[in-house]
């Protein structure tokens, strides 16, 4: 075997290792790897502790088959019925969530003195939670029952649509396409999209019927071939591979989804891990001190409109207070969103800064937010809602008459 | 009872007592099923959250199925004079076995309605029009004298509709 190679196996090797190392410590912590694989890119980075010289070529395309295999099982998740329901009676509070969260990344960026393009950047950065990790905070701390819990997915499933028209607009307008660009391409996955909802919706069925579930490889190859060559011709139109991946999984369903599902996990473990490290890896580790404090203030600032998003979003459904603090604590996390919005930034050469200022930000929001969504679950906390619940209770209601 | 579906999950189904406790099932995507109870200071959140398997979720369904669709059917033969449950054993030569409930038609042709199954001592209660036939099913069936003959001749493949 070539140096070359056999290097290139060593780096892998140790890399992977150490990473799944560092997820067990993590579990033990109840902590979300996101934060573990973003802190050994940086550290395996340029101006890192050590250097990777010979794997930089495979993480590079690792990283882009863990963006499209992290889309695709996204799709997969949802249904396209789903998605339109949800879209009818969630899209206040979609919105609520976009104007909350959205415009104070922007907002932020301009007031650093970035330009209009990083301002947009930021402004997704911040807007989109972390379905990943939300989902398994709701699992652990045994709240897929209560009744916010539907409020808060269906924020996730809007953000999570939405990015399906935002990441296009992005991509077009970081290629240099100008803001008419930009427009036209959003038209472009406006069509795209509609289209794929119109037909998983109509002909679902069809579709996943042509890929056979009784043969497991055969279904997990032209799942995944499917999905890359779809996402790469996305791209080629500048909608963005993520995107196109997404709509893959949204159009394949019933069966055929649940088995992909359970193939393709594995291989999203594995390489949304490369995808994290290396992201990590672009970053330089020297960019971050000087934007920890604004990230610090990004991050508090948009933890707290999440909060807001929250509890406007579960008072609409009818949840009562403690609920509706559930609902806000729960949404705060961001995570692979932030770093893929940031990862096609990076990809397309804005401020470097902004890396490093996603970095620290997802690393923020990503470890606090958990720890966080626990509070209510706290005796003191509970006392304290219940106290203002009784306060609200007594002001609200006039004294009962002496009967 | 109340179905909300929780997207990427799967749907919860619940329902609130007469005594004011609420009670749900949530069905996960992957098979998975769980039985939540609710706060009761805190309607929102659940206390308790119990996984069944596919085994304890029958037996679970079963006990609390047959013992209501019983009390429903002893009840009704109290309360209506002219309401008659009959138990029509399916004739092995019957045209339905092996076939679903929804083709016999019987509820729009006789106005009878199939209530319940026995097959091997246990209860299908409110079997759907999905449900299949077996052979040397009994079939419970609640309707007038006139209905319940007709679900006979039906099950046995005399009606020339």
């Amino acid at each position: 075997m070539e140096h070359h190679t056999t290097i290139l196996l060593i780096e892998i090797g140790a890399l992977l290792f150490g990473l799944g190392m560092l997820g067990r410590l993590g579990r033990r912590f109840g902590l979300s790897p996101i934060p573990l694989y973003l802190l050994a890119g940086l550290a395996f980075g340029q101006g890192g502790l050590v250097q990777l010289s010979a794997s930089t070529e495979f993480t590079a395309v690792g990283a882009q088959i863990g963006v499209v295999l992290l889309l695709v099982m996204l799709g997969l998740e949802y249904s396209a019925d789903e998605l339109v329901g949800n879209l009818r009676s969630a899209a206040p509070a979609g919105l609520i969530d976009m104007l909350l969260n959205a415009l104070p990344g922007a907002a932020f960026a301009l007031l650093l003195g970035w330009d209009w393009k990083a301002a947009l950047v930021l402004a997704g950065i911040t807007w989109v939670s972390s379905s990943g990790v939300i989902a398994k905070v709701l699992g652990d701390l045994g709240r897929v029952g209560n009744r916010e819990t539907p409020v808060i997915l269906s924020v996730l499933v809007i953000e999570d649509l939405a990015m399906a028209f935002y990441l296009p607009l992005v991509t077009a307008v970081l290629a240099g396409l100008g803001l008419a660009g930009g427009l036209s391409t959003l038209s472009v996955a406006v069509v795209t999209v509609v289209a794929v909802l119109v037909v998983a919706i109509r002909y679902g069925g069809e579709i996943s019927r042509f890929i056979s579930v009784k043969d497991p490889e055969a279904l997990l190859l032209s799942v995944l071939g499917l999905t890359l060559f779809i996402a790469g011709v996305a791209g080629e139109l500048k909608v963005s591979e993520a995107v196109g991946a997404f709509l893959v999984g949204i159009a394949i369903s019933g069966p055929v989804a649940h088995h992909a599902t359970q193939m393709l996990t594995p291989l999203r473990d594995l390489f949304a891990a490369v995808f994290f490290v290396f992201f990590g890896l672009s970053t330089n580790p020297a960019d971050i001190p000087p934007v920890l404090l604004p990230a610090l203030g990004l991050a508090v600032l948009t933890m707290l409109t999440k909060v807001l998003t929250g509890y406007l979003a579960a008072r609409r459904a009818g949840i009562a207070l403690p609920g509706r603090i559930r609902t806000g604590l729960a949404l705060m996390p961001r995570g692979e969103f932030s770093i893929v919005i940031a990862g096609l930034a990076v990809a397309y050469g804005v401020d470097a800064r902004l890396a490093a200022l996603a970095t620290a930000y997802v690393l923020i929001t990503v470890v606090t937010g958990p720890l966080l969504a626990r509070l209510p679950d706290y005796t003191w906390f509970r006392e304290i809602i219940r106290k203002r619940m009784a306060a609200q209770r007594a002001t609200q209601k006039p004294l009962p008459s002496t009967e | 009872m109340e179905q909300t579906p929780l997207p990427g999950i799967g749907v919860r189904h619940d329902l609130v007592t007469s005594s004011g406790r609420t009670v749900g099932v949530v069905s996960h995507r992957n098979g998975r099923r769980d039985l939540v109870l609710y706060d009761v200071d805190d309607p929102d959140s659940s206390l308790a959250s119990i996984p069944l398997t596919d085994d304890e979720a029958e037996a679970l369904a079963d006990v609390l199925g047959a013992s209501l669709m019983l009390g429903q059917l002893a009840g009704l033969r109290q309360q209506a004079a002219g309401l008659l449950t009959e138990q029509i054993a399916l004739p092995a030569g019957s045209p339905f076995v092996g076939r679903r409930l929804g083709d016999t038609q019987a509820r729009s042709r006789t106005t009878a309605s199939i209530v319940a199954v026995l097959r091997d001592r246990e209860v299908i209660a409110s079997p759907g029009p999905e449900f299949r036939f077996e052979a040397n099913d009994v079939v419970v069936t609640v309707g007038t004298r006139r209905g319940l003959d007709g679900v006979t001749a039906i099950l046995a493949g005399d009606d020339d509709g």
